[in-house]
């Protein structure tokens, strides 16, 4: 369990980073290492230079706008998860960081590393989807915006040449009159989760559901977010069957069995979380709709 | 009087260093030394037709390579069958590194010596090994089926058949009045300790000497085997357990390959060389435990009395068996617990599968056991529909039948006989403890919360402190300091603390001067080894009777110096004073220099040693015949046989009726172990037990595929539990001293785990209304089981109405 040999770059500007990058196509970027650094250790993953972009300046702010929140690639968990800022524009974002491993890794590890390294059980890919959210990525070539479908392409495998920084991950702003939840179910507390869910519910001003969105954790290979506006469209949100909703969920699902779960459990799992994070949802879309 | 230390909850004296990260493990050892890897099987079942090295000579660092080739003498043979059994017939070993065939992922085919370990590994994963794979044999079904075997020349895969019965049991289950038949599984687990396995090796060519650190709960015989093996004299070698890092029976096996490796490569080297084991190795290349299927058919009468019981265990020993049948032989024989079995009958087969090898993990056995036992006692309730604590009263040997003889043959060849216990005490004790008869309202209360609430309970008895021996010597210096010196090895649980306490209490010094030292041939070269619960029992014994020497002999000097009657002294906070007359007193470190006669005087302590010190006795030598110079005492304790402690534990579950995440929200515990040195340090040993059982029911399994891969080799994929999942434990200690010891103490390392897998089984059970047969348990089995119409339901689900 020791990494096989490889470079070490340690630039200290962006520029310098992208010049490492472009000059070794078996470079590799190194935020938090809480993800790659065990992937070292087993030899899964033998890079042959890795570019540690922490003494990096400016890639460390979480920036609150009224349109959403961008999250710079040096941002960690634990950062996020005390934004309270952020969290009134996207309360979303301390939901699911809260979930995100235990608190010695939430230190460490960064939220656009855990986007890039696009886990379908990170907590945070979902969140990025779930938000329509889009991750700025720069390369020698230039800057681009890319949205969250254009990004994830299979588990662990984005769209993002080897070349690629993250320079941050945007996450739209909550709408108006809608109101959000997140809930996991893990093996142990901390744990990657065994099935879990994020959803958005949005009424309309006469407090009817008008959009319902879930996005689920370690279920299928890349986040989707799905739409179940259906179940529920219309109904007054104090009557909404949010089971309906659960049900029509686990339709769409396409879970994976694993050594911890079937796909069948998982699937039951999506109907129940489905269902009690839209009654929480429900609750703070009306609460905000009334305010 | 000193303050009795014995029975106080003294705080752990090694604490502080341990938690500091003062601590010396292996891996802190050796900074310059070599560093070893090995390429391991990848295939569960193999031949092994070639090992090309070539790629990783031009490696940078690289310093040697060995495979089975270049093994010589008792190197090449076969690994000791460490425990031999004569029910044992087909017992086979490994080679330290393969030998033609592998018969697990993770045995090791070749070692690789380098700079460090990097480059070890650099240079093991240039190594190209040629396989033919062979059939594979996973899990105790497909063994008992014997499809395909894992050892050529045992085809049935049948390593050993232990039979042993106490009466005639088909004529008794034909005569009794109502009998049942169950099947039921129970799965592997292991004892993961936070530190893995380690050995650090130095060969000084100039004295011929060999001094080797392991990481081993064993280190004496740790010793005997590398002479052994190494062809070396035994004086030639030492052997020394640092701190330890957790052990629970995986570091009593030996000699493992690499301990003999290490040295091997240390001593042709001419330098040191050390390997220190990563988790993955752990998991597949060290040992596992627990996996038995398990065929029982009980008779009993209409309040619930077994009459007679007949059991069938078919036990999964993995590839090898270098530790015997100590395990399946612990099964069957503590299966029995607490209760009156008239006639009992059981035959274990244990069987080869193309898995790490089986060997003991803390409890060794006997979760297994309490597991049939208790989960028989269930069905037996839930078939006569009487209470599951009732009928286990019925059944309990009682306190005025001690001792109890059930006429078995222990795993240390002795018979089983209870030495003393009072089982109905430790059921009421539960009772009350855990809120039996409450059980209806929290039920209720949970099902307004929309939860399924059960409790289950399940007593055992527990064979600790078996022998041989253990050593102990205590030695005063003149300083005042008190050496105490014990062969068996310590893996964190306070031994540094209670042999303190016992001696410090023995010899009446305060505890500070006493200094504990464990598991170094150096020190002391006898000793048998860590585990069955044995070191408080074994060792604090003989620590004792050594003090209780050294007590006698500094009493005897101090007479003479004082002019007393030796019956009217005593020693007190270190000092040997005359009772009832103040002033008239010798410190104890006096007595020490007075104890032995000096011709120099290096200092002023021992100026007054010297012959012209004071007064002689010219008549006598200064040294009287049949004494010894010095104030030390070495003594032994070797048990006519085993002491049982017992307890009983008691888990309230509840469970989420629509995810099935099944949490343990009360979990309590009634525990005896005799006299107890240390309160707060056996409360520990629960704790940790506890946890251990709680992870076995309900979140820790080696899940191999049919092809022998181990999926989950790492902590991220075994669920070892967090804190987060240990339920608060509530503890109430029952003291039924041992009449076998002088301290009257019981063992109390392994006791906590064992009744966790059945005393949870039983709450889902009673929670869910559905039959429990197979642990550990996860949601997403839960859930299968409950929405399996098929799924036998037990008489309590018409109560609990639990959704179909
Ligand atoms: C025990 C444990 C439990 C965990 N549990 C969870 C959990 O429950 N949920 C969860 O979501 N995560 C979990 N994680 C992972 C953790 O969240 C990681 O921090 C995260 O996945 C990766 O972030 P990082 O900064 O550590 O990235 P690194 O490990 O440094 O990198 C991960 C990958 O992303 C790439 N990368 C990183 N940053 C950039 C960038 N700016 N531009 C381009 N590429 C980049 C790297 O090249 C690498 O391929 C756990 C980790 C551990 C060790």
């Amino acid at each position: 369990m020791k990494p096989a040999p490889f470079r070490y770059a340690d630039p200290r500007s962006l520029e310098e980073a992208l010049d490492v990058l472009a000059a070794d196509p078996g470079a590799k970027v190194l935020a938090g290492g809480q993800s790659l650094l065990p992937l070292l250790a087993m030899r899964l993953a033998a890079p042959a230079t890795l570019v540690d972009v922490n003494r990096v300046p400016g890639l460390d702010a979480v920036e609150v706008t009224g349109d959403g929140v961008r999250v710079g690639a040096l941002v960690r968990h634990a950062q996020l998860l005390r934004h309270d800022a952020a969290a009134r524009v996207q309360p979303l974002l301390a939901r699911a960081t809260a979930n995100v491993a235990h608190p010695a890794i939430r230190n460490r590890g960064t939220t656009v590393g855990s986007i890039a390294h696009a886990d379908p059980s990170g907590e945070m890919t979902s969140v990025l989807a779930l938000t329509g959210g889009s991750v700025t990525v720069t390369t020698a070539a230039g800057r681009e915006t890319v949205g969250w479908q254009d990004l994830f392409v299979g588990p662990l495998e984005t769209s993002l040449s080897g070349g690629a920084v993250v320079v941050d991950a945007f996450f739209p702003a909550l709408p108006e009159r809608s109101g959000t939840a997140f809930a996991e179910i893990a093996r142990r507390k901390g744990d990657y989760a065994v099935c879990g869910a994020g959803v958005v519910v949005t009424l309309d001003a006469d407090r009817r559901v008008s959009a319902v969105r879930a996005s689920y954790i370690s279920v299928g290979l890349v986040p989707e977010v799905h739409d179940l506006t259906e179940a529920v469209a219309g109904k007054p949100v104090d009557s909404a069957d949010w089971a309906a909703a659960g049900a029509l969920a686990r339709t769409l699902v396409d879970p994976d069995s694993d050594i911890h779960a079937s796909a069948d459990y998982r699937r039951l799992l999506v109907g129940v979380l489905t269902e009690r994070t839209l009654a929480d949802a429900a609750r703070e879309a009306a609460e905000r709709t009334a305010a | 009087m000193t303050t009795k230390l014995f029975g106080e909850p003294v705080r752990r004296r090694e604490d502080a260093r341990l938690i500091t990260g003062r601590g010396r493990y292996l891996d802190d050892l050796g900074a310059g030394a070599l560093a070893a890897a090995f390429v391991r099987s990848p295939h569960a079942h193999a031949r092994v037709l070639d090992v090309d090295v070539e790629a990783a000579l031009d490696v940078e660092g690289l310093v040697a390579i060995y495979t089975y080739e270049d093994l010589s003498g008792p190197m090449a043979e076969p690994l000791p069958v460490l425990i031999p059994h004569p029910q044992l017939h087909a017992p086979r070993t490994g080679y330290p590194l393969a030998n033609g065939v592998v018969n697990h992922v993770g045995e090791p085919v070749v070692m690789v010596v380098a700079t460090d370990r990097y480059v070890a590994e650099d240079a093991a994963e240039r190594i190209v090994v040629t396989y033919e794979e062979l059939p594979v044999v996973v899990g105790v079904d497909a063994a008992r089926e014997a499809r395909a075997w894992v050892h050529e020349d045992v085809p049935d895969n049948v390593a050993a058949r232990h039979h042993q019965e106490t009466g005639d049991v088909e004529p008794a289950l034909a005569a009794a009045p109502h009998t049942l038949s169950f099947t039921q599984y129970i799965e592997r687990s292991a004892c993961t300790p936070l530190e893995g396995k380690g050995v650090l090796a130095r060969w000084d060519a100039d004295d011929g000497s060999l001094r080797v650190h392991s990481s081993t709960q064993a280190s004496t015989s740790v010793r005997a085997a590398i002479a052994a093996k190494l062809e070396l004299s035994l004086d030639r070698v030492e052997v020394i357990a640092p701190d330890v890092g957790g052990g629970f029976g995986v570091k009593i096996v030996h000699p493992w390959p690499e301990e003999l490796l290490v040295p091997m490569a240390a001593i042709r080297l001419g330098r040191e060389v050390k390997w220190a084991e990563d988790r993955r190795e752990h998991f597949v290349s060290s040992a596992h435990e627990r996996q038995q299927r398990q065929e029982i058919t009980v008779g009993y009468d209409d309040d619930g009395r077994v009459t007679a019981l007949d059991v069938h265990v078919w036990h999964d020993n993995g590839a090898y068996t270098p530790y015997g049948i100590i395990v399946p032989i612990v099964t069957a024989t503590q299966l029995v617990g607490p209760y009156v079995i008239p006639v009992y009958r059981v035959v274990v087969e244990s069987v080869y599968t193309n898995t790490v090898i089986v060997t003991p993990y803390r409890g060794a056995g006997r979760p297994q056991g309490c597991y049939a036992m208790e989960r028989t006692m269930d069905r037996i309730a839930d078939a006569l529909g009487l209470d599951r604590a009732d009928v286990r009263r019925r059944n309990l040997i009682t306190p005025d039948q001690f001792p109890y003889d059930h006429h078995l043959t222990f795993q240390d060849g002795r018979p089983v006989i209870y030495d003393s216990g009072d089982y109905p005490g430790l059921l009421d004790k539960l009772v009350a403890l855990v809120g039996w008869d409450e059980a209806e309202a929290l039920r209720a209360d949970a099902r307004a919360r929309g939860k399924l609430l059960g409790v289950g309970m399940a007593l055992y008895v527990e064979g600790t402190g078996p022998g041989p021996y253990e050593g102990g010597h205590v030695q005063v210096l003149g300083s005042g300091k008190v050496l105490v010196s014990t062969g068996l090895t310590s893996q964190g649980q306070g031994h540094e603390t209670v042999f303190a306490q016992i001696v410090a209490s023995e010899l009446g010094v305060p505890i500070d001067d006493v200094e504990v030292h464990t598991g170094d041939t150096r020190r002391f070269g006898y000793a048998v080894g860590t585990f069955a619960s044995r070191a408080a029992v074994m060792s604090g014994n003989a620590v004792a009777l050594a003090a209780r020497g050294v007590r006698e002999k500094a009493i005897r000097i101090a007479a003479e110096v004082l002019e007393a009657n030796p019956e009217d002294l005593e020693i007190d906070e270190g000092l040997v004073k005359v009772k009832g007359t103040p002033g008239a007193s010798v410190p104890l470190r006096t007595v020490a220099v007075l104890s032995n006669p000096l011709r120099y005087a290096f200092d002023e302590a021992a100026r007054q040693a010297t012959q012209f010190a004071g007064p002689g006795d010219d008549s006598k030598p200064p040294v009287a015949p049949g004494d010894a110079p010095g104030l030390e005492h070495r003594d032994y304790y070797s048990p006519i046989r085993s002491t049982f402690a017992s307890g009983a534990h008691a888990a309230v579950v509840e469970i989420d009726p629509r995810t099935w995440e099944i949490d343990v929200v009360r979990y309590a515990v009634v525990h005896d172990c005799g006299n107890v040195v240390n309160p707060m340090i056996v409360e520990g040993q629960v704790h940790g037990g506890v946890a251990q059982g709680v992870g076995g029911a309900l979140y820790e399994r080696m899940a191999y595929d049919a092809d022998g891969q181990l999926q989950n080799a790492s902590f991220m994929d075994f669920l070892m539990p967090y804190a987060s999942e240990v339920p608060d434990v509530v503890i109430d200690h029952q003291e039924t001293p041992s009449p076998l010891n002088p301290l009257g103490i019981k063992g109390a390392g392994e006791a906590g785990v064992i009744p966790g897998t059945a005393a949870i089984a039983s709450a889902i059970e009673d929670a869910t209304g559905r039959r429990i047969a197979s642990m550990p348990i996860s949601p997403t089995e839960l859930y299968d089981l409950m929405r399996d119409e098929t799924a036998e339901r037990t008489a309590a689900s018409q109560e609990t109405g639990v959704p179909a």
